[in-house]
């Protein structure tokens, strides 16, 4: 975790509005030991891929590349056009995957391709700081990478 | 299921110790138990009981010079995590006890004698369905007098390090083998490890660190199993001037431990500043 203060100074622009409103409730958590709660809070109410979605073992196509918590990513398409986050993470210590992944859901389910496409793997080091080691900080980028890059195939 | 520590063949077994020893010194005054992560989520959702929390980047480095912390942030340190100089300070966390041998190798610097690691970590603890807690221990404050850091014994800098490659001593590069080669210094599209070459230090043998670990419970390999990679795979005796190192020397920080605790070597020095100082140093030799 960073120095208090330190997230809500780094610049993260363009993001959608939902995403932008839940990394301004969390800049308010300064305290370490308060974040950190936050977040495993939200890393409690994760909630699996629906076997309506997808079963074991998961395809290769939905995996997060270079992260160790085996982290799985599903965007559906909702009726209103808009899409669903839906998560895996098989490593049961992946504490982190879990916390953000509950993050991504609940800001940017429900919102078009082209507004979950505006998000920037930068949002990890806002959400958890910058003293992440390499290691985890790439898993967790490259949650929100996949997150991105399957949206932009939405509308390309 | 691993044979018990004693059964091993280690060089000095008493390094070690077992999640069943350390559940009988749970409430033992002069045991402190120090759980180390690399997910720094972790400790907080559920620690052994009585376990302080030692973070790799907040208390054991020094907060602006890329260092560790100096003699009186240790003392400091000892003080708030309540242990005393005769204090049994046990080491665990995740990541097969990756960090817990890199806070136990800064300790050392430090020369706080009395450190062991519990052998299997977080996931033999987990594993074997024993306490966890959410309960943050407050332990009183200790008096600790610290002798200055001592750099010279199990630490190496870069001078250091060129000598000792260009008199072709061992080196042992513990990243994966596409890090070593230099196929991969970062994932496309994730910013690069902070090194502007890839490659290896010449003449680096490559043991990715984790070989030393039996994957199903987190435990380390029998001394018979070790030797097998570093005597007979590659060579190294226990009299050879060792430097290990990886990415910034916490990686090879585990191997440090399993090299000179349970092997015996008599000289094994951590190369912290690893490949992200010699892969943007000018003009040093680089292998592929």
């Amino acid at each position: 975790m960073g120095q208090p203060g330190e997230r809500a100074d780094r610049a993260v622009s363009d993001l959608p509005e939902p995403l932008e409103q839940a990394l301004e409730s969390l800049d308010l958590l300064t305290e370490r030991a308060d974040r950190i709660e936050a977040l495993i809070g939200l890393a409690d109410r994760f909630r699996e891929v629906s076997p309506e979605t997808a079963s074991r073992p998961f395809p290769e196509s939905h995996r997060v590349p270079s992260c160790e918590s085996e982290a799985f990513v599903w965007l559906l398409d909702r009726p209103d056009g808009t899409l669903q986050l839906e998560f895996a993470v098989e490593n049961p210590q992946g504490v982190s995957a879990k916390a953000l992944a509950v993050l991504l859901d609940r800001s940017l389910s429900g919102l078009p391709a082209e507004d979950v496409a505006r998000i920037s793997p930068d949002i990890v080091y806002r959400i958890f700081g910058s003293e992440l080691s390499m290691g985890k900080s790439m898993g967790l980028m490259a949650m929100v990478s996949k997150v991105r890059a399957l949206a932009r195939q939405r509308f390309r | 299921m691993s044979d018990p520590i004693e059964e091993r063949g280690y060089a000095h077994p008493e390094v070690l110790v077992s999640t069943e020893w350390v559940a009988e010194h749970l409430a033992d005054p002069a045991v402190r138990l120090v759980e180390s992560n690399e997910d720094p989520l972790l400790y907080a959702t559920g620690h052994l009981p009585g376990a302080v929390e030692v973070d790799w980047t907040r208390d054991l480095n020094d907060p602006l010079r890329r260092d560790y912390l100096d003699r009186e942030a240790f003392e400091d340190l000892m003080r708030r995590i309540g242990v005393a100089p005769k204090t049994t300070v046990v080491f665990y966390g995740d990541k097969n006890n990756w960090w817990a041998t890199y806070a136990f190798w800064v300790f050392s610097l430090f020369g706080h004698e009395r450190a062991r690691v519990m052998d299997g970590g977080r996931l033999k603890w987990k594993q074997e369905g024993r306490e966890l807690t959410r309960d943050v221990p407050r332990h009183p404050a200790t008096e600790y007098r610290a002798a200055e850091r001592d750099d010279s014994r199990i630490r190496v800098f870069r001078d250091d390090v060129l000598a000792h490659a260009l008199a072709g001593r061992p080196l042992v590069d513990v990243r994966s083998p596409e890090e070593y080669s230099g196929e991969r210094m970062h994932m496309p599209d994730y910013p690069n490890e902070g090194a502007l070459r890839g490659g290896h230090i010449p003449g680096a043998r490559n043991v990715p660190w984790a070989r030393a670990i039996a994957p199903e419970d987190g435990t380390f390999k029998s001394a018979g199993d070790l030797e097998a990679i570093y005597r007979r795979e590659q060579g190294l005796a226990p009299d050879d001037d060792v430097v290990v190192y990886c990415r910034i020397g916490e990686r090879s920080s585990h191997t440090w431990f399993v090299l000179s605790h349970l092997l015996g070597f008599e000289k094994v020095r951590n190369y912290d500043g690893s490949w992200t100082e010699w892969g943007n140093l000018v003009n040093v030799p680089i292998e592929r």
